[in-house]
């Protein structure tokens, strides 16, 4: 009995007729996509997108030129190269992170004693070229220029957690 | 004048020439924009099965994607493998292609509305069918690479397997009718929709939708390019426009079947209410309707249903489908025979 049970059902394509009805009320139900160039996921202040380099208030650039980020990098994406500025400050004359290498896993902002070096909230920093992701000092500067407020609120709020 | 112009038309070489190419565009500019059209709609409702939104950026609603994909296709740099045989590499794509479209021939759209209204249209769509799988023979032999050549062995045994059913199909039609005349295999279904052969030859009307899939490789039956297992099968060294060659024949085959199965199950451009108002809807537009329900059906098997393994394919073709087919045929001989059906009696 159960096996005419089972040639029956498989003659008559009922598991299969009931998958296509499933099918069907799911082509129904509303999309659960976000549709994402018109609307974006919410991101949480700990997001790590894209680098960017800080400056202090009056202008000043934060990094001391450490290389603790340079060190920790588990990529070896980051070179720095030092040098005393005329002022006898010790600053970066080479600021380089290769974002081809990087893994975006957060550990130079981590290690960074002044809070110089962070990963924003930016993760749309698609290029055309490979050449156009060996940032360079300026570029980080610039990304720091644009994404401060950001960058900055998002420290802000992550702060009691650390 | 007038009496002229229809003597060119008619009689001068060169006038039949005109008329014809001016058919041949009538059908193939159409198909092609069909084509275009099938696989944003296949998009589309794989996505909605999956809850997804799919393609709605290009133009309102997406609906400019298929050009924009055209238009990459034809943009890139067509890829000829350095192993590969380069004649026969090209010249797969393009036998793919157009056995897929000179089947059309035959195909009537509409009462009269046949390019070739030939006495064996059967037979002859039944051979042009056969003779699309040597396009991905030779593209699965000509690329000379192991996936490659395994999809198009795959293809070439799973074609050839599901051809037999197919074919006990089109005679139990064919029984039906008396003709292997597809215009009057359309007639012999005139009435109601329920008088359609789909419901008399309901389990033959499945089989052969099974079949389609299988000879246009698509899900369940796309084993000649399973993507898990050979990366895509026969067209994995193809790029550019050849792929588009492959591409266009793939859904153009697909929409071929579907037209197959409106003409030889759904009452080709009959309208399902032999009475006015359904009467005055022209057949072309009943016939496009019958296709894009098969199609959908096509669209949502794929969105349904898993991958058959090669054995269970193979099992299907030979041990379920060859006998149910046969059996069935000899049962509708026998019921046409000593009901006194027999057409042409």
């Amino acid at each position: 009995m159960a096996s005419l049970d089972r040639a029956a059902r498989s003659f008559l394509l009922s598991e299969v007729i009931a998958g296509f009805v499933l099918t069907l009320k799911y082509m129904f139900k509303p999309k659960v996509t976000v549709n994402y160039p018109y609307e974006k996921g919410p991101l949480g202040p700990r997001f790590r997108g894209e680098h960017a380099l800080r400056r202090y208030p009056n202008g000043e650039e934060r990094c001391i030129a450490c290389k603790l980020c340079e060190a920790i990098c588990p990529a070896q994406a980051i070179t720095i190269e030092a040098e005393p500025r005329e002022d006898g400050s010790r600053r970066t004359t080479r600021y380089d992170i290769d974002m081809t290498k990087c893994i975006y896993c957060g550990l130079c902002q981590e290690a960074c004693p002044v809070d110089a070096i962070v990963e924003g909230p930016n993760f749309e920093f698609s290029t055309e070229t490979r050449e156009e992701l060996m940032y360079n000092k300026e570029k980080l500067l610039a990304n720091g220029d644009r994404w401060e407020s950001e960058i900055a609120a998002n420290l802000q709020a992550d702060a009691a957690y650390r | 004048m007038y009496a002229d112009l229809i003597h060119f038309f008619t009689v001068n070489w060169l006038g039949q020439a005109i008329v014809i190419l001016a058919e041949c565009l009538l059908v193939t500019v159409p198909l092609l924009i069909a084509v275009a059209y099938m696989t944003y709609a296949d998009r589309k409702i794989w996505a909605s099965i999956q809850l997804r939104r799919g393609p709605n950026v290009v133009g309102p609603f997406g609906l400019l994607q298929p050009f924009a994909d055209g238009l990459k296709l034809v943009l890139k740099e067509t890829i000829v493998p350095s192993s590969a045989n380069t004649v026969l590499f090209l010249i797969a794509p393009m036998i793919t292609f157009m056995t897929a479209l000179i089947a059309w021939a035959v195909i009537p759209f509409n009462d009269g509305w046949v390019i070739a209204n030939i006495n064996v249209g059967i037979l002859y769509l039944f051979a042009i069918s056969s003779l699309g799988v040597y396009g991905i023979i030779i593209a699965g032999w000509a690329s000379n690479s192991k996936y490659a050549f395994l999809g198009a062995l795959r293809s070439a045994a799973q074609m050839v397997s599901y051809e037999v059913s197919i074919g006990f199909v089109l005679v139990t039609v064919l029984l039906c009718v008396g003709s292997l005349n597809l215009t009057k295999i359309v007639l012999a279904q005139s009435g109601w929709f329920w008088d359609w052969f789909w419901l008399p030859l309901l389990p033959m009307f499945v089989i052969f939708f099974v079949s389609a899939l299988a000879e246009t490789n698509r899900t369940p039956f796309d084993l000649p390019m399973s993507e898990a297992e050979l990366v895509q099968g026969f067209q994995t060294e193809y790029s550019s426009m050849p792929f588009a060659l492959f591409f266009l024949g793939e859904y153009a085959n697909m929409i071929l079947l579907s037209a197959m199965g409106a003409v030889l199950f759904l009452g080709g451009w009959m309208s399902p209410i032999p009475y006015a108002p359904f009467t005055w809807i022209p057949g072309l537009v009943w016939f496009v309707l019958k296709i894009a329900l098969l199609l959908f059906v096509f669209s949502w098997s794929k969105g349904t249903l898993p991958r058959y393994r090669y054995d269970q394919l193979m099992r299907l073709g030979w041990k379920v489908f060859l006998p149910v087919s046969l059996g069935w045929l000899v049962l509708t001989a026998a019921v046409l025979q000593f009901g006194g059906w027999l057409p042409g009696k």
